[in-house]
């Protein structure tokens, strides 16, 4: 079976700045790919090599079976994207921009259409300039799910929709899922891509620094232990694997490599456990792993926010 | 301690000073800084290139016309309906002194680039920053509900003025015969005026329409209609000058009788205009134009969706408007063309001048002139309409379409096929008009088949200036706006190639130089297949540029 999508060593600068530097990725036929990173990590510059709306100066890169930049027209046909930042024309309505896009793209399920904007409660009336930011996010997104494309390419899909909305979108992507599409969602919001995503690929200054499926990547984390025991546990510091261990008498706060865990949980017990929470790493703790010292530069070492806030440089 | 007394005591000192520093117009002084921080480099150039056209042409007119008998030379020629509409009216021409020639010849062709800059200034600093979101932001700070409107006119006001100081003392200090120091000085004030008229218009059209293209569009409609009104005026001596305000500029009758009430004139009318676009800013939401949006169909025609029928969606209503414009514009100076020959019929001398020139009668003269001029007006739509595309690409909206199984060339040249169809539809329009009006005025049913035919023989050229832009587009989309000297150059040539006597060459640098000038001279088909030739390889080339190049996003 052919990989829906095959990067590697992709490069791309614009002048100085380097956007993709030596990219590698590789998303398999019918899963949905978390595309996971920090703004200006590079996730919209892959996104439009695989358009071909840039050209890669170095690198191979494999679009089901074809490449992006020679056969564009011919992929686009079997592809739908929605862009991060949706601009609509000023003198089109939402609904002509809709089926615009869906009959340049090729056929419009008409039914599935009206389908998708009920469900999104989105009114195609209003002109282009009338629409918030979230619903001009709807019309893109309303416009690549009515089409029959094989491959979706989400670039921070669900940027301005509210938390209604967003349960609405994962309904949607999930069906699509169960179709047997594949999709590429790009995001900085980590609990999307946790709850959609097969498989992530962590991207940091136009590199993956680590790919694999959810499971395997906790696998090489830790797991964050809060216990309450009848007497203080003593000993804890001295177990290999222990990290940013916190003592407040009896309570203690601290996470611990997957490997130590029975060791740990043993040592707890013997304390006379009173309560237990533990939980596997969110994806934040993985992407706080992989930028904390950006984080911690920027003072946000103890941020719990759901994403990440780091101010917004160029979008290329 | 009261309310009130605690707010004014725990403001910093300084702010509570007035009302005005919390009124209607706070912050306009900050933005007026900013405004000039944003301009530093685009108003100097404009300014700059208004002054040393001004200059150079004082100087070069007195090495060109030593004697004062080249000069009467000069008016003579000059004292037909062709030449007095594209300059100014006759009363310059009874002492036609180096002053006079520039008050005839410059300070029309000056009024409508300042009106044009100002126009671009004001929308630029209003309605664009409404469109983009920018305004919005700015007005959630301490900011005056017209702050934004008095800062733009305030640096429309400051550019003028320079401009005005400059042109004094420079045309002052040249120490030329009869270009006094008093005449400087209304001179200048007159270019200002015109200026501050411009952006009077601008002020108003960007309260009644949500786009700043549509607001740029109605302004310079405006400044159009009130150039071809005087021309009109001057050329058919008809008191339809009086109608215009570039009219009364002209009629200041600058370094001949120094007269200033039209000035006043012009002045009250600028201020009354600017005081409407202040009341009407107040009946109307940040963003929104007067009229309120409008809901339109929930699905698109069949036609919208494919690519030809979508480009034609987005170019319509421009082209629809510039059509609609030389077809007006072209019937305007059709009414005048029967006068032209029995005015002047009597009077050998001219007609002997024209013919020297290669024109057959005074009418095929006029005829010839006037449909440059509006070539060049359809020029600006050719540039207009293959910009297009640049701007729904930095826009945005080039991504998602381009995402689809439309292709580049697919989408780059449909919107190409529209600007070429667009500028042969202008040329077939100003025919028309032109042909049909001319052909009542003069009374020859011939008359209309020879002034379409004159008017379609710009179309070659005009797809030139297509392709240049688009060659521009596809290679160096950076560089677009360097395609608007295509229709600039035509202007400047047109207007003072023959006063300045520029050599052939100069002519023949812009496409528009190559149309053989129906009907003064016969029909040349070289020329015709030569424009079409290089349209041509202008376009392909584009387009293979546009094909290898990187889409430019945000």
């Amino acid at each position: 079976m052919t990989k829906a999508i095959t990067l590697s060593g992709l490069r791309k600068s614009f002048g100085r700045t380097t956007a993709l530097d030596g990219l590698d990725l590789t998303v398999e036929t019918g899963e949905v790919h978390g595309f996971l990173g920090p703004n200006g990590a590079g996730k919209s510059t892959t996104i439009r090599v695989l358009l071909g709306l840039l050209r890669a100066d170095g690198g191979s890169a494999r679009l089901l079976g074809k490449d992006p930049w020679s056969d564009a027209v011919e992929l686009h046909r079997r592809l739908a994207y929605v862009p991060g930042d949706v601009e609509l024309w000023p003198n089109l309505t939402g609904g002509e921009a809709i089926d615009l896009l869906s009959r340049l793209r090729g056929r419009l399920d008409t039914a599935r259409r009206d389908e998708l904007l009920e469900r999104f409660d989105l009114d195609p009336t209003k002109k282009g300039r009338a629409y918030s930011k979230g619903n001009r996010q709807k019309v893109a997104i309303v416009a690549a799910l009515a089409s029959d494309a094989e491959l979706l390419l989400l670039d921070e899909p669900t940027a301005g929709l509210d938390p209604l909305m967003e349960v609405v979108f994962q309904d949607v992507i999930l069906q699509a899922k169960q179709e047997g599409r594949t999709i590429l969602l790009s995001s900085h919001i980590l609990a999307q891509v946790e709850k959609l995503g097969d498989r992530v690929s962590i991207i940091r200054r136009g590199k993956v620094v680590q790919s694999g499926s959810l499971g395997e990547l906790r696998h090489l984390t830790r797991t964050t232990v809060e216990a309450e025991t009848h007497h203080a546990v003593a000993g804890l510091d001295t177990v290999p694997g222990v990290h940013g261990l916190r003592a407040d008498g009896t309570r203690v706060h601290f996470s611990v490599d997957t490997a130590q865990l029975d060791i740990v949980l043993h040592r707890l017990a013997d304390a006379g456990l009173r309560s237990l929470v533990s939980h596997p790493p969110t994806l934040e703790e993985l992407m706080l792993r992989h930028y904390g010292d950006e984080l911690a530069a920027a003072g946000h070492t103890t941020a719990r926010t759901g994403r990440l806030s780091r101010p917004r440089g160029g979008k290329r | 301690m009261t309310t009130t007394a605690t707010a004014g005591a725990s403001r910093p000192t300084g702010v509570t000073t007035g009302g005005r520093r919390n009124g209607v117009l706070a912050g306009t002084g900050t933005l007026l800084r900013f405004g000039l921080r944003r301009d530093r480099v685009r108003l100097p150039v404009w300014i700059a290139a208004v002054f040393l056209v001004t200059v150079s042409t004082a100087n070069n007119v007195k090495t060109l016309y030593p004697e004062a008998a080249d000069r009467a030379g000069v008016a003579r020629t000059s004292d037909s309906p062709a030449v007095l509409a594209m300059t100014g009216p006759v009363r310059y021409l009874a002492d036609y002194t180096y002053g006079a020639m520039l008050g005839h010849r410059l300070l029309g062709l000056t009024v409508v680039l300042v009106g044009l800059m100002s126009i671009l200034l004001v929308t630029r600093h209003t309605r664009a920053e409404e469109e983009s979101g920018r305004a919005e932001l700015v007005r959630s700070a301490a900011i005056g509900r017209h702050a934004h409107l008095a800062a733009a006119l305030g640096l429309a006001a400051i550019a003028n003025l320079a401009l005005a100081l400059l042109l004094t003392a420079a045309l002052g200090g040249l120490g030329i015969e009869s270009i006094t120091t008093g005449g400087s000085l209304l001179y200048g004030l007159s270019v200002a005026t015109g200026g501050l008229l411009g952006a009077a218009a601008a002020a108003v059209t960007v309260q009644l329409t949500a786009h700043t293209r549509a607001a740029s569009g109605g302004a310079l409609a405006v400044i159009g209609a009130a150039f071809a009104l005087r021309a009109a005026g001057d050329a058919g001596d008809n008191g339809l000058s009086w109608v215009s305000p570039i009219g009364w500029l002209q009629r200041t009758y600058v370094f001949v009788d120094n007269r200033w009430w039209p000035l006043l004139l012009t002045l009250l009318l600028a201020a009354a205009t600017t005081a409407g676009a202040f009341a009407l800013s107040t009946r109307r939401d940040l963003g929104a134009g007067l009229r309120p949006a409008r809901l339109g169909p929930p699905t698109a025609t069949a036609a919208l969706g494919t690519p030809l029928g979508f480009a034609l969606r987005l170019h319509r209503g421009t082209l629809l408007a510039f059509a609609a414009a030389v077809l007006l514009l072209g019937a305007m100076y059709g009414s005048i063309l029967g006068n032209a020959d029995d005015m002047l019929k009597d009077v050998d001398q001219i007609q002997d001048a024209l013919k020297r020139v290669g024109g057959t009668s005074i009418a095929d003269s006029l005829a010839a002139l006037t449909l440059m001029v509006v070539a060049v007006i359809a020029a600006v739509h050719a540039v207009m309409a293959t910009l297009r595309p640049r701007g729904e690409e930095s826009g945005g909206r080039a991504e998602p379409v381009l995402a689809t199984g439309l292709s580049r060339a697919g989408w780059l040249g449909s919107h190409l096929t529209v600007a070429l169809a667009g500028s042969t539809l202008l040329t077939l329009a100003t025919g028309v008009g032109f042909g049909a009006a001319g052909a009542a005025s003069t009374g020859d049913a011939g008359a209309f088949w020879r002034l379409l035919g004159g008017a379609l023989a710009y179309a070659p050229a005009l797809w030139v200036t297509v392709g240049f832009a688009a060659a521009l587009y596809g290679w160096f989309p950076r560089a677009v706006p360097l395609a608007w000297i295509v229709p600039a150059y035509a202007f400047v040539i047109g207007h003072l190639g023959p006063l300045l006597k520029l050599p052939e060459a100069m002519n023949n640098l812009s496409p528009f130089g190559h149309v053989p000038r129906l009907p003064a001279v016969g029909m040349a088909w070289t020329p015709i297949a030569l424009l079409t030739a290089v349209a041509a390889a202008l376009i392909a080339l584009g387009l293979v540029g546009f094909a290898r190049r990187d889409l430019d996003m945000k």
